[in-house]
């Protein structure tokens, strides 16, 4: 098995009382992307800080590429890309010159910068407008750029911290199909800030969940969906009543079941048949017209992990 | 060392010289005073170097480096483009030094240029058939070099007010404040200075006096913003 290219343990970080990271320990293996999920607030961003040796942490280590983040951090930013929190732009200046100066601090030569940019823009579709100020892009546009001088230098590791937050949902879109064929084609691994579940579910191999700078859990998502169990269960149809809710709801495969828009959800607490169900719905006054069974979403799980975790 | 002319070529880019007609305002309203209206005004005296025309010609670029260096930190903080600098390889004192020396390069480029734009303008407005040019030149000489120290006291005062400023205008305001007191503290200075020293010594002891005052404030201010332009301080702010 090949050397994790982050490892943190017993990571924290505290501001005054407040514990921002608090006892991480976790392994990000090399080549995929790492989803970070946590809510706003969860200390995600810190983390990234901790992890490019931007800010020192108060107990623990880790150790980036190889690289001790305490005593290594300059060789862990040559070797790194970043888009952080906003996109570090220079809006007066135009994309070529963008991404222009980013291959000069990490020492690239002049035809290989000029190549570079014109490779990553021309897959990102921004190649027509080089020479355009960045302040005159949209925000998705900008996005795009900022991802692009993140892999400029070509880095085996980029840290992304929540790049598609605030964007509309095409946006999203857009910057999630553009990021995955970089990736892929770059072969970088990628450790991702995200709330953006959906984000995670396309394009993490690997997430870990965070809440109030602690791990709640980590994991590939598809173990981390059948560790919690659980299927889901919608049956269209009509004549859905409180009645029919008592009688599911007593029945011990029976998570959870709620009417919604004339829709009824239910939530298995196991891979449980649900024949027996629709029998107990049909006798209860239920017509059934079509039935849709799906697995625990990542979203689930993580209002799940979040909700045990407020207990 | 191509650390620092990376930063030089960034901030040349970013708001010297990105390419628009905006970009030329700056340049054209510090030629318009010191290199046309100043002379104009001054006529013969401004080659003559006198004691007023000296206090401008240091006092206007010191006004225009509290713009930018205000603008190259302050500013780079308020944009958000600060942090993705700090997360890359580039060093702290790259990113500070190149800030310093482009804003000290730029206004004392700019004040040697007036000068020589300023006597022609005076030849051509007020000559007397014969060219005439900046009279004793070691005065101009002495001229230039306190220009370029007062320039750089400026810049590195402004990185340290710049550090701790939130915004390009607190920076900006709180520049306009440590100027005046400045002023101030050079005048209470000069006049609680005994007369029998100041009569001591010649026109040139004083003058290299003052440049070693200069010389030593700009390197106290210039390492104190070096030691405070700190990844881990600024990534908290």
């Amino acid at each position: 098995m090949s050397e994790p290219i982050i490892h943190t343990e017993h990571l924290s970080r505290s501001f005054g009382a407040v514990k921002a990271v608090d006892d991480l320990s976790l392994e990000v293996s090399p080549g995929i992307v790492f989803g970070f999920l946590g809510p706003n607030g969860a200390g995600k961003t810190t983390t990234i800080h901790l992890l490019l040796g931007l800010l020192e942490p108060t107990q623990g280590k880790a150790r980036v590429m190889g690289f001790d983040t305490r005593s290594q951090a300059d060789e862990i930013r040559t070797k790194s890309g970043a888009l952080l929190e906003f996109s570090g732009l220079y809006e007066r200046m135009s994309a070529e010159d963008n991404l222009d100066l980013y291959g000069r601090i990490y020492h690239m030569p002049g035809p290989e910068r000029k190549a570079r940019a014109k490779e990553l823009l021309t897959h990102l579709d921004l190649w027509d407008r080089r020479k355009d100020k960045v302040g005159k892009w949209s925000r998705g546009m900008k996005q795009k750029l900022a991802v692009a001088r993140a892999l400029f230098h070509h880095p085996p590791l980029i840290f992304l911290d929540e790049p598609t937050a605030g964007f509309d949902p095409v946006a999203a879109a857009t910057l999630h199909a553009d990021l995955a064929s970089l990736v892929s084609r770059e072969g970088v691994t990628v450790f991702l800030n995200t709330h953006n579940l959906t984000e995670a579910e396309k394009l993490c191999a690997q997430v870990g969940i965070i809440r109030n700078g602690k791990l709640i859990t980590i994991g590939n998502p598809d173990d981390l969906r059948s560790r919690k169990g659980g299927l889901k269960v919608e049956i269209i149809g009509q004549g859905f009543n409180e009645k029919t809710l008592r009688l599911l709801q007593a029945r011990p495969e029976v998570e959870r079941a709620e009417i919604q828009n004339n829709h009824l959800l239910i939530e298995l607490r196991d891979e449980s048949k649900t024949g027996p169900l629709v029998t107990l719905i049909v006798q209860s006054g239920g017509e059934v017209e079509e039935i849709h069974r799906t697995g625990t979403s990542l979203e689930d799980l993580f209002l799940t992990l979040i909700k045990e975790e407020n207990k | 060392m191509s650390d620092l002319w990376t930063m030089v070529w960034k901030e040349w880019k970013d708001f010297l010289w990105s390419g628009g007609r905006s970009d030329l305002f700056r340049p054209l309203l510090n030629i318009a005073i010191m290199g046309i209206i100043l002379p104009l005004t001054f006529k013969l005296r401004w080659i003559d170097l006198d004691s007023n025309a000296i206090l401008i010609i240091l006092y206007i670029p010191f006004m225009f480096v509290i713009n930018l260096i205000g603008d190259a930190i302050a500013g780079e903080r308020e944009r958000h483009t600060l942090e993705t600098l700090l997360a890359s390889r580039i060093s702290d004192r790259a990113i500070l030094l190149g800030k310093v020396l482009v804003t000290v390069g730029y206004n004392w480029g700019m004040t040697v240029f007036c000068l020589l734009l300023g006597a022609a303008v005076v030849n051509l407005s007020s000559g007397q058939g014969q060219w005439v040019f900046y009279a004793p030149i070691n005065l101009l000489l002495v001229v230039l070099a306190l220009s370029l120290l007062t320039t750089l006291l400026a810049a590195s005062g402004g990185v340290l007010i710049s550090l701790k400023s939130a915004t390009v205008r607190q920076a900006a305001q709180t520049m306009l404040l440590a100027l005046i007191l400045l002023g101030v503290a050079i005048y209470g200075v000069a006049r609680l200075l005994p007369a029998s020293v100041t009569a001591s010594l010649s026109t040139s002891q004083l003058v290299l006096i003052i440049l070693l005052v200069l010389l030593v404030l700009d390197a106290i201010l210039l390492g104190i913003a070096l030691a405070s332009f700190r990844r881990s301080r600024l990534i908290l702010n």
